[in-house]
């Protein structure tokens, strides 16, 4: 029995969610790439730097010091307003979130509140049922708070260890409306957002902690969300903070809907709660902090001017954009839709791309996009690992047939365990010298009793008789099955077309 | 008007420490002063002043952070060069 | 360079710190002893704030005024005893003791800069620093005798300045006469980068007595009920000097000044509440207990580091940025120092500067005021300089029952030069 929750105080059970719908919103924090602080002139370069040495009296929240706003930042945030579409707003202001943290040394974010960078805009991704547009309620920018850690763990700690290098660093905040539907669908926004910031060159997806998200997740009846949210059924919602990676978004978020279907399942009452994802285990736990009581008591920031920066925005230009690059891919290279789209999804995998391109576009599509971000994702690896050069010598061999499209793969195996390894590899020639898989020569004339590929045909007919019969009765997987087989003597070596053409030869002849 | 518990919470929000005996006095003084506020309530919402000071920045140059050992100066709670706070529970 | 020593004998407690000597160098401050409030940073001497939650902190670094000075060629002397976090009208809030004002021991010298004017009217200094929110360099000019100045705000960089109420304070100069005061501007004003809030207009200016025909504007406000009528006579003799030296004085209105004390309270406790956040004892201070939970530490730091009325402007504050309370209080307190800063507006188009008394009495007797709303409300007359920003000086114009009295000069946002130079020709009309 379909139930939908009453007015308050009963329980009803949820059984059947076909009338259901996953209400998901994101409020994102990524980074800014500038060289020094939101605030001050710190340097932002810390990660590899000792505890505390990227401080000064400002981000240490000493008395009296004073914030100084880094123009690169609002520039960087304009971008992202921009790419996102929103709308500017004409003056926007600074504010202080007030409460107590260890890691927030004034005992306040400077952030902004009321009147915010900018606000309405839209990303459009590709959804669970086709392209959709997710929109963007605000966008702006605040400082991030330091670093805590804990010796001993979180649970036994019998004190904190505090960090401030991580203080002032400039941080970009995205909301979004309510408007994804599914965990799938909230990577897929994040993997466009990511790829977005990264075109627009303000932002570094391959530092640590470099982006953390925070998401709203309920199960809703269908169509309660787009009457306001104002439908008799508010089943309360869960908030999951601080996420810190583009995976583990949608591990917390299909945590999320499993647990919370479950709750609806037992007649649970869902409140509003604070959740917070335990990456390890995949998992989220109802989180108890102080800081979820506390009220920020909101107010301007006193020693910082409001911006005016409409104007500039208009002349910010914006580089080239994914989706743009996509469909330039499509006409200038000839991919296919699905390898424009791995091709662009990533900034680092396109411009590494149309490095390489060159020598056949489609082959090196297929080559990067499928088997090169394959093999580098299996090794947990970045493609900036990946020399252009040498990989660019390696689709050359395949591309004049030096190799075989199987050789090939193996080459790069081994090439790219070897950056592993050691950080540096042999060079593409020299590996497929090493292991032997230089593609069988045919000589001129075929039959000819130095022909290698013909001398491994002649074993496998002579090896397996009942293929060569059962070819000469009509079945054509006999064919193949002797093909593979002599692939398989020439341990990848000869190029299939050679042994189709030796195998036609020499059955038709006998059969 | 707040009573004796408003001005409790009011202190739980400001993780100011009052003691109870104080409590008393407290409110009666803060209610004074409260009530003395109550003439902004004449006040009418005019329009926001214009600031001509707008768009004050500073360029994304790199300065000089603290050296270490005067960052650490100011305490002894220090270990490895962090800060040792209470833990938060 | 040459050192100068003074002697340490401080019976006004008018120090929290004294140095044993100073270096001074050349420059328009060359040979000259200069004492610094307690709240302004100096690197590696002791800045507390006369509190006893930032006792032992040595500043890695100067304020900007700092440097000014030493640059000048100025020596340090000492920190000058004010109430804490100046929050105080007498200096009796302090954690190192009341300050004694050197006209009558045995009364107040003022607030919040009190050491520093009870340092400059004994003669231990010639000039010192002090800071103004709400009228905490004029009130104990006024009180001591001396001359103080609220400079406009954003002409003295407050980098370095340990934030009580941002959008309203300014480092100032005291000394005991208006050229001295001139001098330091000098030396104080000038754009300076790490302080978003300052403004590009150093002060470079020699007072000018002439001021035949200046019109002067006496608000009736400044002159109401709660003014002792024995300090109006002494500043209404005062501004008839300043007629009979030239000026026209004009009569006038400001209705906005019915709201100015709230709109002043509600907005320098809700910035305070949010700016003494950060005492945490973890970076300075005494330190926080590792032993207890943030949450224990925090709150005991507070409890036991503050004094009673620190403690009570951050309730308050807290309170009036509270949600439910924010529109109520905070949003009120904006519109009505609109309506300030607009009065002000209004009467300058028809007035050069505004006088009137700069205390609505002489000082108190130590121990005196115990009620903090009666305390708050002889901030009357200072605060609406403070709420619009503009400049405003006292310069000593007589006394009362024995005891100096303040007559203030108020002048339209930039004219500093224009404010002293009233005063001067006030200093020097009387010294003839």
């Amino acid at each position: 029995m379909t139930g939908t929750a009453d007015t308050a105080g009963q329980e009803s059970r949820v059984t059947d969610f076909s009338d259901d719908e996953v209400i998901i919103g994101l409020e994102i924090h990524c980074q800014l790439d500038t060289l020094t602080k939101l605030f001050c002139g710190c340097s932002t370069d810390y990660r590899d730097d000792g505890p505390n040495t990227h401080v000064c009296p400002i981000c240490l929240g000493l008395p009296g010091s004073l914030p100084r706003v880094n123009r690169k930042a609002i520039e960087y945030a304009l971008r992202v307003a921009k790419a996102l579409n929103c709308t500017i707003v004409e003056e926007s202001e600074f504010a202080r979130k007030n409460y107590f943290y260890p890691d927030l040394n004034k005992g306040f974010q400077i952030t902004q509140y009321d009147r915010p960078l900018a606000v309405k805009g839209y990303l459009d991704i590709e959804g669970d049922d086709g392209e959709k547009r997710v929109r963007i309620t605000r966008v702006h920018v605040e400082e991030d708070p330091g670093r805590l850690v804990h010796k001993g763990g979180a649970d036994r700690a019998k004190y904190t260890l505090v960090d401030y290098n991580r203080a002032g660093i400039p941080l970009i905040e995205i909301v979004t409306e309510p408007d994804i539907r599914s965990p799938k669908e909230a990577r897929k926004f994040l993997n466009k957002l990511r790829a977005t910031l990264e075109y627009l060159g303000v932002f570094d997806s391959e530092k640590e902690g470099s982006l953390r998200v925070d998401a709203n997740i309920s199960i809703q009846p269908r169509g309660w969300f787009d009457r306001e949210g104002k439908g008799k059924a508010d089943r309360g919602r869960a908030e999951v903070k601080n996420i810190s990676s583009y995976k583990g978004v949608e591990k917390a978020l299909t945590f999320e809907v499993t647990r919370q279907k479950n709750a609806l399942r037992r007649g649970q009452r869902l409140g509003t709660e604070t959740r917070h994802f335990v990456e390890t285990r995949g998992v989220t736990t109802s989180s108890r902090s102080k800081e979820m009581e506390q009220e920020y008591r909101y107010f301007p920031e006193p020693d910082l001017r409001p911006l005016r920066v409409c104007a500039w925005a208009d002349e910010i230009v914006l580089p080239e954009l994914p989706d743009a690059r996509r469909a330039r891919f499509l006409t200038q290279y000839g991919c296919s839709p699905i390898h424009a789209r791995t091709l662009t999804g990533d900034l680092r995998v396109a411009e590494f791309y149309e490095q390489v391109a060159g020598i056949d576009p489609v082959l090196v599509a297929t080559w990067v996009a499928d088997t090169l971000l394959g093999e580098l994702n299996y090794r947990d690896m970045s493609i900036s690992r990946v020399s252009p050069d040498w990989f660019r010598e390696l689709l050359f061999l395949v591309h004049k047939g030096n190799v075989t499209d199987k050789g090939g793969i193996e080459v790069l195996r081994s090439l790219l365990d070897q950056i592993r390894e050691s950080g540096s590899c042999e060079t593409p020639g020299a590996c497929v010298g090493r292991l032997g898989l230089r593609v069988l020569e045919r000589t001129a004339e075929t039959g000819s009793e130095d022909d290698p590929v013909v001398n491994a045909a002649r074993e496998v007919i002579a090896e397996q008789p009942q293929a060569v019969a059962d070819f000469a009765a009509g079945k054509k997987e006999a064919f193949n099955f002797l093909v593979g087989q002599v692939m398989k003597k020439t341990r990848g070596r000869a190029k299939p077309a050679d042994v189709n053409q030796v195998l036609s030869g020499i059955l038709g002849k006998e059969g | 008007m707040v009573s004796e518990k408003d001005v409790a919470h009011i202190a739980e929000l400001a993780d100011i420490g009052i003691e109870k005996e104080e409590l008393a006095e407290f409110t009666g003084r803060f209610n004074e002063i409260l009530d003395y506020f109550d003439i902004l309530d004449q006040v009418e919402q005019g329009a926001r002043g214009g600031t001509d000071l707008v768009n004050i920045f500073r360029d994304d140059i790199v300065e000089d952070s603290l050296p270490a050992d005067e960052v650490l100066a100011n305490t002894r709670e220090k270990e490895d060069g962090f800060f040792r706070a209470p833990r938060v529970m | 360079m040459a050192t100068l020593t003074f002697p340490q004998d401080d019976r006004y407690n008018a120090f929290i710190t004294m140095l044993d000597k100073a270096e001074t160098g050349p420059g328009k401050l060359s040979g000259i002893g200069i004492a610094i409030k307690d709240n302004i940073s100096t690197r590696g001497i002791q800045t507390t704030c006369a509190s006893r939650i930032l006792e032992g902190y040595l500043p890695p670094y100067d304020a900007h005024v700092v440097k000014l000075v030493k640059k000048a060629g100025a020596g340090i002397v000492g920190k000058t005893n004010m109430d804490e976090f100046g929050m105080g009208t007498t200096t009796e809030n302090s954690a190192f003791g009341p300050t004694k004002n050197p006209a009558d021991t045995s009364r107040v010298p003022g607030g919040s800069s009190g050491g520093s004017a009870a340092a400059v009217a004994s003669g231990m200094v010639r000039m010192a620093l002090g800071t103004d929110t709400g009228g905490s360099i004029r009130c104990p000019a006024a009180f001591c005798g001396i001359v103080g100045h609220k400079p406009t705000y954003g002409r003295v960089s407050r980098y370095g300045l340990v934030a009580y109420a941002n959008s309203l304070e300014q480092i100032g100069p005291m000394a005991r006469t208006v050229s001295d005061i001139s001098l330091l501007m000098e030396v104080l004003t000038g754009y300076d980068p790490s302080d978003s809030t300052s403004v590009n207009c150093p002060y470079a200016h020699i007072p000018d007595p002439d001021i035949r025909g200046l019109k002067i504007g006496v608000p009736e406000e400044y002159f109401g009920e709660g003014v002792d009528p024995r300090v109006a006579s002494v500043v209404w003799d005062g501004i008839s000097l300043l007629e009979r030296k030239g000026a026209d004085i004009i009569t006038c209105r400001m209705p906005s000044m019915a709201y100015a004390l709230a709109a002043y309270y509600v907005t320098c406790t809700s910035e305070a509440s949010s700016n003494l956040a950060r005492f945490d004892g973890v970076r300075y201070g005494p330190p926080a207990d590792t032993r207890q939970t943030w949450h224990e530490s925090f709150q005991e730091r507070r409890r036991d580091g503050f004094g009673t009325e620190v403690k009570r402007r951050i309730m308050l504050g807290t309170f009036a940025l509270s949600s439910g309370y924010y529109g109520k209080y905070y949003a009120k307190a904006q519109a009505a120092r609109q309506q300030v800063r607009n009065d002000f507006l209004r009467l300058f188009r028809e007035v050069d500067v505004i006088a009137g008394p700069t205390m609505p009495t002489v000082a108190f007797r130590i121990g005196e005021k115990t009620d903090p709303l009666s305390m708050y409300l002889s901030d009357i007359l200072t605060v609406p300089a403070n709420l619009a920003g503009i400049p405003a000086i006292s310069v000593p114009c007589g006394t009362s029952e024995g005891l100096p009295v303040g007559l203030q000069i108020m002048g339209p946002h930039f004219r500093d030069e224009r404010v002293i130079d009233v005063a001067y020709a006030f200093e020097q009309g009387v010294s003839r």
